[in-house]
């Protein structure tokens, strides 16, 4: 069979393998996303005819809930990939599919946010400006030209490996070591580059002082490293329920521990950093006290939620510590979700807010996402969520649910 | 400025551009799926002319000549007047400087609004280049008190002071260095401009900036065709589209051609002052070598090339 008729058989065949063959469940899961994507056609085609006037961004606050989703999203897609280290170190058997698993959730985490930038942008017509050769990056100087570059160098990393994988085992053949190794110990590097280029954006900023900290990367990196297993995890759990995927208990239950750990690291992070806003109390402080009260005697919008994450990420990290709590399967599914909840909170709100509130000028705008935003970003995530539902539905029936697949995998 | 009353939605619709919701939101998905098509749709030599359009510094003369000439029949024919569009070249051994004599100052904002008519800033929604801070006088110049929404039937008010602040011009500037696809860059003669036509309204640079200077085309701007300055700088004041930044040009259109700013020229009490840095016998280097200066966010090293200072 020739290379042309191998590929057009395999597009043909997981598309099939993509909508055929599932439960009600699945389907209204993708109705469910679809209306998602729906919705949010609306909402950006309002955006596109009124302009970013119809978000709550306004020049204080120029960023907001796009490029908070943008950045907690960049964490999922670096650590869900990271999970390759300990899955080799401690041996799990299912090697080739956690690595798999973490590289769909990677693409599909990349192209949520890609596309949040592009929502983002006031002409997203002229992302061409941005490609290198046709237009003008501004290198080496400036980080969100690398951060671009970054981005889709993973994402085409990642796209790469994860196709080839589920390709070699939809024809049954074996996959080729020597493609797919060096990729996977290419990727780790590029999953940390892609977070912490991602942290030099805001952290090499002099203008926003609640950015311009040294341990804004580590922060970064140590908090994508829960949001990112929280996510594999619960979705480990599901496919042991509804397909031939296997995993150990402990090896879910060593995730978990991994978690507390950087959970703990991250914890500790961000006490240095309140240590040194607070003891040294210069105006710099304000930044904080918006996060978790407000100013000029008036409550911030968003200090509810910056005390839910961090009451989240306290308890969630105890929950994985304490051995007992983590083995327990409903107290461990708790703290995943109060993980991904802290880490979301703390990437999508607390982080790009307060460091526009007060602004350079110590003016205060109140910055609550419009309706408008909300509902964009609500179809960004049907996109990401409805990729990734896809080809892990593809992934699960080609290794899985088919014969020869599973001789050869 | 921030105008935190102006009601999010409450902008008019464009009345060149009334798409229907269907079509813009196909226009929408084109966006998504490729920009090319996007101009596509629009089917018009000149909106494929704009969106193909080089950055401003690859330009040959003639591409130049050809751009400024497409600006000014669409310009003029939007506005229905007139309206030039020129790319004048920096002038040779001049490295602009300002000064603003913060004890002579009364907060009159004549210079907001001075400079929104000589430099085309959208009336609706408003856009202010100049940003006017109250401070008390006996906390001094401490930003987590100033107000910039003051309002009084009189100025100055009793006990206050006012600090104007609009783009610094740094030698160092934070907000070129951020900009991922180079649309803002400093000029030989100190000038930080940018390319409207480059920008992609990412905003990093309003991210960056210390000072609050930047401006984003949230809506689309809006100005009255009889109040079109019609004088306009391809860097400077020629009117801007949405999605983009925009910010103070020190009046580019008039500096380049030996003129104030419009700023210096409507302040009432002559706080404002504006010259050669490089010429030893200006007012300016006077100020700089005589008087008290300070530098705002000095810490920073952005190394602004306007000085604030004590005349009195």
């Amino acid at each position: 069979m020739s290379f042309i008729r191998k590929t057009s058989d395999f597009v043909t065949g997981t598309a099939r393998m993509a909508f055929l063959g599932g439960n009600k469940v699945y389907y209204a899961w993708l109705g469910l996303l679809l209306l998602c994507i729906v919705q949010a056609g609306f909402a950006f085609a309002n955006q596109f005819q009124h302009g970013l006037i119809s978000t709550n961004m306004r020049d204080s606050v120029s960023w907001g809930f796009y490029i908070g989703n943008f950045t907690f999203l960049v964490g999922v897609a670096a650590a869900a990939v990271l999970l390759v280290i300990p899955a080799y170190i401690y041996d799990w058997k299912p090697i080739k599919e956690v690595v798999l698993f973490g590289e769909l959730l990677a693409v599909a985490a990349i192209v949520m946010c890609l596309l949040f930038v592009l929502v983002d942008m006031g002409r997203p017509d002229r992302f061409w400006h941005l490609i290198p050769g046709i237009g003008h990056m501004n290198l080496p100087s400036a980080i969100m030209a690398w951060d671009s570059i970054v981005l889709n160098l993973y994402l085409v990393i990642n796209l790469t490996v994860a196709s080839y994988l589920v390709y070699c085992a939809y024809h049954g053949i074996h996959y080729d070591k020597r493609i797919v190794v060096p990729l996977v110990i290419l990727s780790i590097p590029m999953a940390v580059s892609i977070h912490t280029v991602t942290a030099f954006l805001y952290n090499g900023m002099a203008s926003r002082p609640y950015w311009n900290s040294a341990i804004l990367a580590p922060r970064f990196i140590a908090s994508a490293f829960c949001s990112g297993p929280a996510l594999l995890l619960i979705l480990f759990q599901i496919l042991r329920k509804v397909s031939a995927f296997e995993i150990k208990d402990e090896a879910i239950h060593k995730v978990a521990e991994l978690m507390s750990y950087a959970m703990g690291f991250n914890l500790f992070l961000f006490g240095a950093e309140l240590f040194k806003e607070y003891y040294s109390n210069t105006h710099h402080l304000v930044h904080y006290e918006y996060l978790f009260a407000g100013l000029h005697g008036k409550a911030s919008p968003i200090a509810p939620y910056a005390w839910a994450s961090l009451i989240f990420a306290i308890v969630s990290f105890f929950l994985f510590l304490i051995p007992k709590t983590r083995r327990n399967v409903v107290t461990m599914n708790i703290g995943c979700v109060m993980i991904y909840l802290s880490v979301y909170i703390e990437k999508g709100i607390a982080l790009i807010i307060p460091g526009f509130t007060p602004d350079q000028l110590g003016q205060v705008y109140e910055y609550v996402p419009s309706l408008n935003e909300l509902r964009v970003a609500a179809g960004v995530f049907g996109v990401g969520f409805l990729l990734f539902t896809l080809m892990v539905k593809v992934s699960v029936s080609i290794l899985f649910d088919r014969p020869q697949a599973a001789a050869h995998g | 400025m921030i105008d935190h009353a102006a009601a999010p939605l409450a902008i008019p619709e464009p009345p060149a551009k009334g798409h229907t919701r269907r079509e813009a939101l196909i226009l929408g998905l084109f966006a998504l799926a490729g920009a090319a098509l996007t101009t596509g749709c629009a089917s018009d030599k000149t909106a494929l002319d704009e969106y193909l359009q080089k950055h401003f510094k690859d330009l040959s003369g003639d591409e130049l000549k050809a751009v400024l000439a497409r600006m000014e029949k669409k310009y003029s024919e939007q506005y229905g007047k007139h309206v030039s569009v020129s790319a004048t070249p920096p002038l040779e051994g001049v490295l602009f400087g300002y000064a603003l004599d913060l004890s002579r100052c009364i907060g009159c904002r004549r210079c907001v609004y001075g400079c929104v008519e000589e430099n085309n800033q959208s009336r609706d929604p408003q856009t202010h280049w100049i940003t006017v801070l109250e401070m008390d006088k006996e906390g001094g110049v401490n930003l987590q008190d100033a107000n910039a929404y003051y309002d009084h039937e009189t100025v100055p008010a009793p006990g206050k002071f006012y600090m104007p602040v609009a783009c610094q011009h740094c030698e160092n500037p934070p907000c070129v260095k951020v900009c991922p696809v180079q649309a803002t860059w400093k000029e030989k003669d100190g000038i930080v401009v940018i390319d409207y036509n480059w920008c992609i309204g990412c905003r990093n640079c309003i991210a960056a900036c210390p000072y609050g200077a930047r401006r984003f085309n949230w809506g689309t701007p809006n100005i009255p065709a009889d109040e079109l300055n019609p004088v306009t700088e391809y860097l400077g004041n020629r009117p801007r589209q949405r999605g983009v930044v925009e910010k103070c040009s020190w009046c580019i259109q008039r500096t380049r051609k030996g003129l104030y700013p419009k700023c210096v020229e409507v302040c009432p009490v002559g706080a404002r002052k504006f010259g050669n840095l490089l010429d030893p016998d200006s007012e300016i280097r006077y100020i700089i070598e005589n008087k008290r200066v300070y530098i705002l966010k000095e810490e920073l090293n952005t190394q602004p090339k306007f000085f604030y200072y004590y005349g009195l």
